[in-house]
């Protein structure tokens, strides 16, 4: 069983990966959206104490991705930290294993919402969008041609005789592509929300992230 | 005993006191708690209330008795029956209530100007508690009554109780404590819940025991139809039913399941030709619908009522004259709870029918039938105090005046269900409510509690009060939906035509979970008939009427309670005993003699396990008895085993009797040339790494996580379920257990959650006591065919919901639809 999906969007072919990031193998190019870093403790300063293990489960899953990707270039397509304040809530343990990932490597981290100025003392370039060969990378999906984008968290929500069950998943009509939030503690939005309807005019394909490989199901499908 | 005044207002009613009430009069006199065990119409309620009434004899300024009710209509209910004696014997007493009804004026009145009586609910004495005023409140306090205890010892809801009673009588050291409960099966260990526990000893209050209500006269429904093999409808008696209703005068029909009440309801009325009033009544139903029912029922104006165990409990009913009991019953205790709710008046047998709703329920019947006929209870041991309620009423006490840890934990421990805490347990659920209780040391500065300077605890900052305050209470709801009724949108069968119109009558509400598996145009049975589901927008379910025979998807859902250890056991006994049969009716006689001839019928302390092929695939059918909820555990770890001995096993199915799993590999070759051993297959050793494996992603474990987060206050209830209607969940507790579960697997929440899973959702604790008690006494029986007794739980296969985690298989199934989209097949 494979761990990758093959997609393409605008001609460009990409691996959605099991664990919910992007590679492209021509650029050698690993894109990873939504980590909502320090969303953990972000909650805790309103007083509601969710476990502060949300930053450290999502960069030892990137980590992983990261080694058996081996990428000339990782772009964080924006939400990376869930505040403005979260990367300095950082524990010196998180930075050494983010420079630790950074090494060798170029690293773009793309602005969103939740940080609209990422910040520039964690290594890497901050950037609004980064185009590369047609393609771009954007937090908010305009639904433009050859835009991959984030920010909707996109999860499939699938029912039969009864039973049902909710996973993360690529949104993709072939034309542009929405990325599932790779973060420990980032909800989701279903794909039949209308948001989505705004980015693809006819249906599109979820690309599920199952137990142990991806399924490609219809939207329409979808609940 | 009683002053001249109460016994010229007995007279004058033509009643004397009871013996039992009298003894509480005694009791209370000699300034002792109390529980009463009593049958329902015994005057148990009066019996509570007399000494209050005797002991207030002039204007009081101070609160005296503090009633605690499960229900608040009940609470509003005794409250009007109080006004009557205290009216009529112009006695000067103020009574009130209080509950999440009850105006802020009247709240904040309360604590300035308390009443001499109280009634209230569990939820309300805890935020009472947690007040500044609590001591000025509690101080003078007198007497706490108890109602229904029984029932409200048997979940968390006990647990906040039992912590309440703790700080009261550090509050109000004379108070005394009487408890009202029907029969339970150890009143001994129920009335240690009403006395402080002593450190290291256990202490119980007096025990009273009023005298037996008539015995009941029950009846299992001697059918003249064929018995169903399976189902839970009891279709096959609907007319039987129906002629019992029309030659009674008011008769309680109960089942267990909201859908099966829907269905009953839905076919007395298609042959209701003689127009009876039959009403229906379940949890789910709107409650104005709900209170119409109850009043039409009070006011004597109808035949018959089909509920679920809404009505378990509560107000009483006028005439009930007899109760009918379609399907299993599940427990001899709650049987015979059910049965007393008919006829009120001590001195008249009530009179009950039991209508199994196919082949195993007879035998389950005959089980209670002789248990009650034995009064034989089994009521659930006292619980053990759940961390999670712990830690919500540690929070509670910070909101109120500043504590030390040490004083806490001592009085803690004087509620008998926390009488054992340790005090690693205790300090872990004040490291909890402070910081979240990680081992990652981040959160100091966000704590919700802090120690001053003299070492003691309080509340950190108003939010965190005000979020104690907010959710307070242990019971945690399942998200619900609306339901609407609203016209097809598939009329002219050309498929969905657009938006469907909004609005439309609301009948009830039903659960997330459940309109989650649905696809627009599956019908399933809501408020008394067959819908299909529309659509799904914000937190409304709208629906259509079809006109299907029969609903697409099954909504069974089992009901909450499972068989009890005590009937399964009797059945057990009933089963291996020959003699017994003859009580039995001929079909169910012919078919285990059938049984004995073809396989073997199990013996009490045995299991049998039947293997055969049929229709291209195997089955493994074993008979533990255990109720459908360690069934279905069992099946989860059955069946990854299974799978190792490459078994190739697809899936499974349970009921409260019986478990079959289905697979490609033929386990009767495997066992005989020695790939499978069965011993081997249900060692106790599947509670180790496979059950680990499974709780992992097993998603009644989640839910069970989340109730208890919830509980504890690590999340607050307005964030989950109705944020749905929100674009985007803010996050899910699921994620929250994931993380857990991988950074700090002894997390106080998830002890808390395995805790609840060993007897909840899972039945862990059942599944394990099983697995001890066949240990070396399984009997395997290869055959060529599905033997008689494996029929029924056979026959559940497609009707009820088939088990096994949703997967891979599931999504692999919706893709497998795009491919034949795009092939054009």
């Amino acid at each position: 069983m494979s761990r990758v999906a093959a997609v393409t969007v605008a001609g460009a072919g990409f691996a959605a990966d099991l664990s919910g990031a992007l590679f492209w193998e021509r650029e050698r190019l690993l894109v990873v959206s939504d980590l909502h870093l320090e969303k953990g403790s972000s909650f805790a300063m309103r007083g509601v104490l969710l476990p502060p293990y949300d930053t450290v489960a999502t960069l030892d899953r990137l980590a992983v991705v990261i080694r058996r990707f081996d990428p000339r270039t990782v772009i964080a397509l924006g939400d990376s930290f869930h505040d403005r304040d979260a990367h300095n809530r950082l524990c010196a343990g998180d930075r050494e294993t983010l420079s630790g990932l950074q090494a060798g490597r170029r690293w773009i981290w793309i602005s969103g919402n939740h940080d609209p100025a990422p910040p520039s003392g964690l290594g890497g370039l901050v950037a609004t969008e980064w185009e590369i060969g047609g393609i771009v990378f954007r937090h908010e999906p305009t639904g433009a041609f050859g835009e991959i984008a984030g920010h909707l968290h996109p999860k499939a929500r699938v029912a039969t005789r009864g039973r049902s069950m909710e996973r993360r998943c690529f949104a993709s009509d072939g034309a542009r592509m929405v990325m599932p939030a790779f973060g420990a503690f980032a909800g989701g939005l279903s794909i039949r929300n209308g948001a989505f309807g705004r980015i693809f005019s006819t249906d599109f394909t979820a690309h599920v992230l199952g137990h142990s490989r991806l399924h490609a199901i219809a939207a329409s499908r979808c609940r | 005993m009683l002053p001249e005044g109460f016994l010229r207002w007995f007279a004058a009613r033509g009643w004397s006191p009871r013996a039992h009430q009298l003894a509480l009069l005694r009791k209370a006199r000699d300034g002792r708690s109390a529980l009463l065990i009593a049958p329902t119409g015994a005057g148990k309620t009066l019996a509570g209330f007399l000494p209050t009434l005797v002991e207030i004899s002039g204007k009081g300024k101070h609160l005296h008795t503090l009633y605690i009710s499960p229900l608040k209509a009940l609470a509003v209910d005794i409250a009007r029956n109080l006004e009557t004696p205290i009216a009529e014997m112009k006695l000067p007493i103020r009574v009130e209530t209080r509950t999440g009804d009850t105006p802020v004026s009247r709240r904040q009145r309360q604590r300035r100007y308390p009443p001499d009586i109280l009634l209230t609910t569990p939820e309300q004495v805890a935020l009472l508690l947690a007040s500044d005023d609590a001591p000025f409140l509690f101080s003078s306090l007198q007497r706490v009554v108890l109602d229904e205890l029984h029932a409200l010892v048997t979940s968390k809801r006990g647990d906040l109780l039992s912590l309440a009673l703790a700080r009261l009588w550090r509050l109000a050291p004379r108070m005394r404590v009487t408890g009202l409960s029907a029969t339970v099966a150890d009143p001994q260990a129920l009335a240690r819940f009403l006395a402080p526990q002593p450190r290291g000893k256990a202490v119980s209050a007096d025990i009273v025991e009023a005298d037996g209500a008539a015995a009941p006269i029950v009846e299992m429904l001697d059918t003249s139809e064929r018995l169903p093999w399976a189902g839970h409808s009891a279709r096959h008696a609907l007319s039987e039913v129906y002629d019992l209703i029309r030659r009674n005068r008011t008769t309680l029909v109960f089942v267990n399941t909201r859908s099966q009440a829907e269905m009953l309801f839905q076919d007395l009325w298609r042959i209701n030709d003689d127009g009876l009033a039959i009403a229906l009544h379940h949890g789910s139903l709107d409650v104005a619908q709900r209170r119409k029912v109850e009043q039409a029922m009070t006011a004597g104006r109808l035949r018959g009522v089909v509920c679920t165990s809404s009505l378990d409990l509560g107000v009483d009913w006028g005439d009930v004259d007899l109760v009918i009991n379609i399907g299993a019953p599940k427990g001899a205790s709650r049987l015979m709870q059910r049965i007393g709710r008919a006829n009120h008046r001590l001195d008249e047998a009530s009179r009950a029918v039991l209508v199994p709703a196919n082949r195993f329920e007879v035998l389950e019947c005959r089980a209670a039938i002789d248990a009650v006929n034995e009064n034989a209870q089994d009521t659930p041991p006292l619980r053990t105090g759940a961390l999670d309620v712990l830690a919500q009423h540690v929070m509670g006490c910070a909101c109120g005046e500043p504590f030390h840890a040490d004083d806490l934990y001592e009085e803690v421990r004087t509620a008998a269900p926390y009488a054992a805490l340790t005090r690693a347990d205790f300090d872990d659920a004040i490291d909890f409510v402070a910081t979240g209780g990680y081992a990652l040391k981040s959160y100091e500065r966000f704590a919700r509690i802090r120690q001053d300077k003299e070492g003691r605890w309080r509340v950190a900052n108003p939010r965190a009060r005000q979020s104690y305050r907010l959710n307070v209470g242990t019971i945690v709801e399942e998200a619900m939906l609306k339901v609407r009724l609203v016209r097809s949108r598939h009329g002219g069968g050309k498929g969905p035509t657009g938006a469907i119109a909004r609005g439309g009558r609301m009948l009830g509400e039903i659960e997330e979970y459940f309109i989650e598996g649905l696809v627009a145009g599956d019908t399933f049975v809501f408020g008394g008939e067959i819908v299909r589901f529309e659509a799904l927008a914000e937190d409304q379910v709208y629906v259509s009427r079809a006109n299907d025979e029969s609903p697409k998807v099954p909504s069974y859902m089992g009901g909450k309670f499972p068989l009890s250890t005590y009937l399964a056991k009797r059945v057990r006994r009933l089963l291996d005993d020959e003699r017994a049969w003859r009580g039995l009716p001929d079909q169910v006689r012919e078919w285990l003699s059938l049984q004995s001839r073809f396989s073997r019928v199990p013996h009490a302390r045995e299991m049998i396990v039947e293997t055969f092929p049929r229709a291209g695939k195997h089955y493994l059918v074993c008979y533990p008895f255990e109720g459908r909820l360690a069934h279905q555990t069992l099946g989860m770890l059955l069946t990854r085993r299974l799978e190792r001995a490459r078994a190739r096993p697809l899936g499974f199915v349970a009921n409260e009797y019986a478990l079959a799993v289905w697979m490609l590999g033929d386990p009767s070759s495997m066992i005989r040339q020695g790939r499978l051993d069965l011993d081997a297959l249900f060692d106790p050793d599947m509670l180790g790494d496979d059950l680990e494996a499974w709780l992992a992603e097993s998603a009644l474990m989640k839910r069970t996580f989340r109730s208890c987060a919830i509980i504890a206050g690590l999340i607050p209830r307005r964030f989950t379920g109705a944020e749905k209607s929100r674009r985007q969940v803010l996050f899910s507790t699921d994620l929250v257990y994931d993380v857990l579960r991988k950074h700090q697997p002894d997390h106080m929440l998830l002890r808390a959650a395995r805790a609840d899973a060993a007897t909840g959702l899972l039945d862990i604790r059942r599944l394990s006591d099983m697995l001890a008690r066949i240990r070396g006494r399984i009997v395997h029986k290869p055959l060529d065919r599905i033997s008689p007794l494996a029929v029924p739980v056979m026959l559940e296969i497609g009707r009820e919901t088939v088990y096994g985690e949703a997967s891979d298989e599931l999504l692999a199934e919706a893709a497998e639809q795009l491919v034949r989209e795009a092939t054009g097949t």
